[in-house]
Parts: C-alpha cells; structure tokens; sequence
C-alpha cells in the first residue's frame, strides 16, 4: 500500500460523494485530507441556487436538472428534498470506491488530541479483509495490535474481502426521533477504538453520514430508496440501503465492516421534523426487519445486479400488502439497476463472486 | 463503569487454583475479592498445599473433595489443570460466578482507572443482551449510549444476558502458533465497549475472564474436551472453547444473550508459546471441524432447559463428530456425566 506521506491512497481510485442542500464549508476543515480526491457533489433542492465549492477541490457538481437530464425517465427513482439523492453520485462515479459523508460532519480527535483522517481509516477498513464467519474477540484482526484469538480456526483466517465501512459519530449521535426528544442533551463521548466485522446473518442499521464501500463489489445494492418529497417516509434511505446490502453481503460472501473512523456529528436536527418523516417508518420496521431476516437468495444469483432484481421481487411480493409504498419502491428498485446497468455497461454481468458457505 | 447496585450474596468467584502460591494473585485483587465470597479449587494434580493470605471469605475444595463427590470410576469426568474450576461451578448454589484465571491481576482503562472486573461482569450480566439486530454504538443499556436509529423498537427491550466474556491485556488469549510467530505481541489497546455476540454467530469463548448466570445457564459450562497432551498453560487447551460454544449454542437456543467485551483484565506473561507449539498442535487442527459443526448445530423446539440442550448437544456430537476422533466421543461421554453429576448435586 503506498506511503500515505508520498502519495495518499487510492487517490485515483476513490470519489467523495457529499449530498447538500445548503453550503459546503464544511470542506474546509477536510481539506487536508479530502483534497487530493475528486469530489462529486449531488445538489438537492432548488436547482437555480448556486452552491460554492471551497477553491482547490476538483469535483464535478450535479442538481436537479443534471440527474433528469441523465437519466431522463428513470430519475424518477432518485429522491428529491431529501439526502437519498446522494446515491446518484454513486452511479455517475467511475471509481472503485465511494466515501460519502453528510455536510453537517466534521473531523473528530481521537483521545490523545489528535485529528481523524476518517476517509484514511475507511481506506484501510476497505482494503483490509472482513470476518463475518467467526467472531474475533478481540476485533478486527488485520489491526496493527491485534491477531485472531485461540480457537479462531485457521481456515477462516484469510477473511472476506470487505465491501462496506460504516464509520461512527462522536457528539450528536444518530437516535431517531422519539430517543431525541427523551434525550436531547445526550451526546456521544466514547470513543471505542475498535473495527470490527458485522457477522454473516445479522442486520445492523447503517448510517449513511459517515460511508465507505467498494463500488466494483457493492455497488449497486447502495440505492438509498424514494424519500423526501412526495414520498410517505423519510430518514430510512440509508437503513434500507443497509438491509439489502447486507443480505446481499451474505450471499456473495463479503463483509462489512464497522466502528472506526469517527467524526464530528455537528447538528442536530430536528426531533419532531424527524418524527414526521420516521413516523411511518417506525411501524412499517417491525414488518421490514423479519422480512430481511429471513431473505434468501438464489444459487443462480451471482451478481448484485441479480441479488437486488430478486429482492426487489420479494419485496413486491411480500411487502406490497404492507402499503402500497413498497410496490413503487420495488419498481424504483428495478429502475436503479436499469439507470446503474446503462451508465456503467462494464460491470457486473461476468464478475460473479464466489458465494460464501450455506446460511 | 457499573451503576447497578451489586448484591454479594448472589456472587461467587471462583478461582481454579493451577500454582501453590495465591498470594500476589489475592492481593492484587483484593479490594475486589475481599467483598464476595470465593470458591477455590485446587487442580487435583497440584500437590501441596495453597498458600492463601488472610482476610478473604472463601470455601476450599482440594483433590479429596472432588473424588468424594465425583467419584473414582474410569468414567468420572476428570477435574484436572484448567477444567478444576468447573467443580467450583457444581458447588456453588449463588446466581453469578466470575471465573479469572490465577495469572491475571486486575487491569488499568485508559484512564489509568483501576478497573473492577466483578462489578463490570455483573453489569453485564444484569443487563439485557441484544442478540437479534446489531447496535451500532454497542451496548445500548449503557449510560451515555442507547439504539441507534433504525434499531426496531420491538427489538428494544433485550433478553437475559447468560454469559460474559470478558478481554485481557498485555497477554491477549492468542494460540501458539500466533503468538510464537508475534513473541513481543501485546495487547495495549483497550477498547471501551460491550457488545452482544449476535444470534448463531459462533466465536472463541475463552475461560480466562469469564462470569455467567449459573440459574440461567449453569449445566451449560462443563468439564467435557480435552486434548490427548493438555497441559497447564491455555496454549495448550481449548476446552473452554468448545464449553463456549456449547454455551453459545444453548443461549442462542434459550433466546438468551452473550456479551464480550468489556472488564479487560491484565494477563501476566507464563510460559513459552514454541514449547507449547512443540508439544501441542491437536486442539488447534480439531477447531476445523468443530467450528463448522456447532455453527450448523440446531436444538429441537421440545427443549426447553439449559440440562436439557447439553443432553441433546452430546447426543449430537456422538453421532456426528465422535466418528472421526476419540476426543469427541470422550467429550460426548463427559458431557452426559455432567449433567448427571449437576442434577444430583443439585438434589442433594
């Protein structure tokens, strides 16, 4: 891996994809770590405003307009009014990896004072591999200071490879609405110094403020789903994109990773805005999380492009009945991978992973 | 760390006597142990008698009580080297133990706090696991820290925490060959988090800073696998691994949680990783097939107790894994034993 003094890593191999509706100063306090990538920035709302991008970052810049224009029709699955729209930043990428952190989002210390170069971790979370079919005790293994523990069986000890880092967020922590307004003065002050691989066969809800993952693996399972305006829900772009990842994961045998890095989690938003656009969301979970639970997959589903289309089947099929939602985001999960399939023709087809061992 | 108020008379510590002397192991814990009552146990091969130091409330129980109660037939379950301990389990009538290792003091957090392994075990024990949906900031029962977004709110109340595995630093539980080839390897990094091990996720258990719910979960931990030349440093063992799988299994049966994580303890530099390489390589070769089998191992619905899972655990592995090696036809055997000798003890 190069030296990240000469060169950072995978600086030609990875977009920093950031939603935004308002400004994005933020960036100045990444700069020295953010600078060397290239951004892509996803412009919500009002198309006519002028976002400024701090000078000396090399980005490409997309509203409202740009995505219609794109993807004609099919922008019909990318939300509107709401931070999913990020997710057509990961379309329009042609890297391997994506990092997307949300513009509310600082760099963080870690304990001894020092600042966190969040997108170096991610990097070192995603080309390290995974161990979903075994729990080490003591974490990631790959980390400078650790190693599987006794009885860890050497066959599993090669890993998986890595799809996903889900980073963490010291201050504001990510509550929904109803913990927020029981606890509005709780702020996150631990600091665990810990990576480690989500298991094969359990859900987690991720959080797409602070994100990385290897496109060319996962890619198109990262659709963030209809939200915002127009859309009965809100705030659960990110935890969908999670369940479907995951399961997806599973099947294909590759792993998720997370903990460190931390950042900055900044603002607060407002608890009874949230509990508007979660309210549903609330309910409708208790029928979305056995629902993943007990997804499977085929055999003959060997790409992700295949895993989502099934899924997306299922949750017609068994969702539907749940509200008439579902059928139009398992239409708009069909279109996904449409939009995904044409403006990146050379993946997915051929590359099929090795599946990993039976559930 | 811990705010919950600790019953004593519901602890027992027990500590599995493996060398003579106790006192620097007693005194490095005292402040802690000084408070609850101790169970030791002499490893029956150890002859001579234990050097204790004074002021501690304990029961101990040497090689004769063992045979008096165990028996002397080819069939008794032999209480040697590390697996002394689990006789400590059977005599004690309390609802937790914690088990540390006798070459383990107690640790410093980051802060350079002395950390209470005992309270931070019963902290763990008395609260709900959460094994059926992962939180991404760990342990949501803890104070500064609750489920995230996205967690169901169905999910939110937890199940009874049956086990708590606890870490160790300077000397972390690495096998021989890891440790042989990373001689100067020490854990230094204390990581401040507890977590439910999540439903069917299999992992290592190791007995060197363990505590469990004895009612919940007693029968569970057992005297059952031991390697053909187990000697008496954990490089050369892995029987708490397989009762940790065991416990696994059943917890995961039972809908009850397992925590890892936090109280680290300090674990002292014994003996040489190479020689132990040299002597023993077979528990690490048998992991291969026992880490495959109890990840695939499912209970019938009928069972309903922790005796019960065991009972069914032993008939399973005598049909599937015994075949390929007399450890595990022996391990069967013994588990069906201690589950006699547990029910009898309790009965008298």
């Amino acid at each position: 891996m190069a030296n990240s003094k000469s060169s950072p890593a995978l600086k030609d191999e990875l977009d920093i994809v950031i939603p935004t509706i308002r400004n994005l100063d933020f960036l100045e306090m990444w700069r020295p770590f953010f600078q060397p990538y290239h951004l892509i920035i996803v412009q919500d709302g009002d198309p006519s405003k002028i976002i400024n991008v701090p000078e000396g970052f090399d980005y490409e810049l997309y509203n409202r307009n740009d995505i219609n224009k794109i993807l004609g029709p099919k922008a019909s699955c990318i939300s509107f009014k709401d931070s999913a729209c990020r997710c057509f930043g990961y379309m329009v990428s042609k890297k391997k990896y994506i990092f997307t952190i949300d513009d509310d989002c600082f760099v963080a210390k870690d304990p001894t004072g020092k600042e966190i170069n969040a997108l170096e971790q991610h990097i070192k979370n995603l080309l390290s591999p995974s161990t979903p079919f075994f729990f080490n005790t003591l974490y990631d293994p790959y980390r400078e200071g650790a190693d599987f523990v006794r009885g860890y069986p050497f066959s599993l000890r090669e890993g998986a490879p890595t799809a996903v880092s889900h980073g963490l967020w010291l201050n504001i922590p990510d509550y929904d609405a109803p913990t927020q307004l029981v606890k509005p003065r709780e702020r996150n002050t631990r600091y665990v110094d810990a990576v480690m691989t989500i298991p094969k066969g359990t859900l987690f809800p991720m959080c797409g403020m602070n994100l990385a993952f290897d496109r060319e693996l996962i890619g198109p399972a990262m659709y963030f789903g209809l939200m915002g305006d127009g859309q009965p829900i809100g705030r659960y772009d990110d935890m969908w994109a999670g369940w479907c990842t995951k399961v997806i994961c599973d099947h294909l045998g590759l792993g998720i990773k997370t903990g460190l890095p931390y950042i900055w989690h900044s603002k607060a938003s407002n608890p009874f805005v949230n509990l508007k656009k979660e309210y549903k969301g609330i309910y409708w979970q208790e029928e979305l999380i056995p629902f993943f639970q007990s997804a499977t997959l085929s055999k003959d589903a060997n790409t992700v492009q295949k895993c989502y289309l099934e899924l997306s089947k299922q949750v017609k099929a068994k969702l539907g009945k749940v509200d008439d939602y579902f059928n139009k985001l398992a239409d708009a999960m069909v279109t996904w991978i449409e939009a995904w399939d044409e403006l990146n023709p050379s993946t997915g087809a051929s590359t099929g992973v090795p599946n990993g061992t039976a559930k | 760390m811990s705010e919950i108020s600790i019953n004593h008379d519901e602890v027992d510590i027990v500590i599995g006597a493996l060398q003579l002397d106790l006192t620097s192991f007693m005194e490095e814990w005292r402040s802690v142990f000084s408070q609850f009552h101790l169970i030791i146990v002499q490893d029956p091969d150890l002859k001579g008698k234990l050097e204790i130091p004074a002021g501690f409330n304990f029961d101990l129980y040497t090689k004769s009580d063992i045979d008096g109660v165990v028996g002397l037939s080819s069939n008794a379950i032999s209480f040697s080297g590390y697996s002394c301990r689990y006789f400590g389990y059977l005599m004690s009538h309390k609802k937790y133990i914690i088990a540390i290792d006798d070459d383990c003091v107690p640790a410093k957090d980051s802060a350079g706090n002395f950390v209470d392994a005992v309270a931070q075990h019963i902290t763990n024990l008395s609260t709900p696991a959460t094994p059926f949906f992962f939180n991404t900031l760990y342990d949501p029962f803890c104070k500064g820290a609750d489920f995230v977004r996205g967690y169901p709110f169905s999910l939110r109340s937890g199940v009874d925490c049956g086990l708590s595995c606890g870490l160790w630093l300077n000397l972390a539980d690495l096998d021989a060959p890891t440790q042989a080839l990373k001689p100067e390897l020490r854990n230094t990094r204390y990581v401040d988090a507890v977590l439910t091990v999540p439903l069917r996720t299999m992992m290592p258990t190791s007995g060197i800073n363990i505590a469990f719910n004895r009612e919940l979960v007693g029968p569970a931990l057992l005297p059952a696998f031991r390697l053909a030349k187990e000697g008496n440093l954990r490089w050369e063992t892995v029987e708490d691994i397989w009762t940790g799988m065991c416990v696994k299994v059943v917890c995961d049966h039972l809908r009850l949680g397992v925590k890892s994580g936090l109280p680290y303890v300090w674990r002292k530099e014994r003996g040489n990783a190479i020689e132990s390489l040299k002597k023993e390589w077979e528990g690490v070769k048998l992991m291969e097939d026992v880490v495959p089998f109890f990840q695939s191992l499912r209970l019938s619905t009928s069972v309903a107790t922790a005796e019960d899972c065991v009972s069914e655990i032993a008939a399973v592995v005598k049909q599937k894994l015994a075949p390929a090696n007399p450890v595990f036809a022996r391990a069967a055997e013994n588990m069906l034993e201690w589950v006699k000798l547990w029910k009898r003890v309790r009965t008298q």
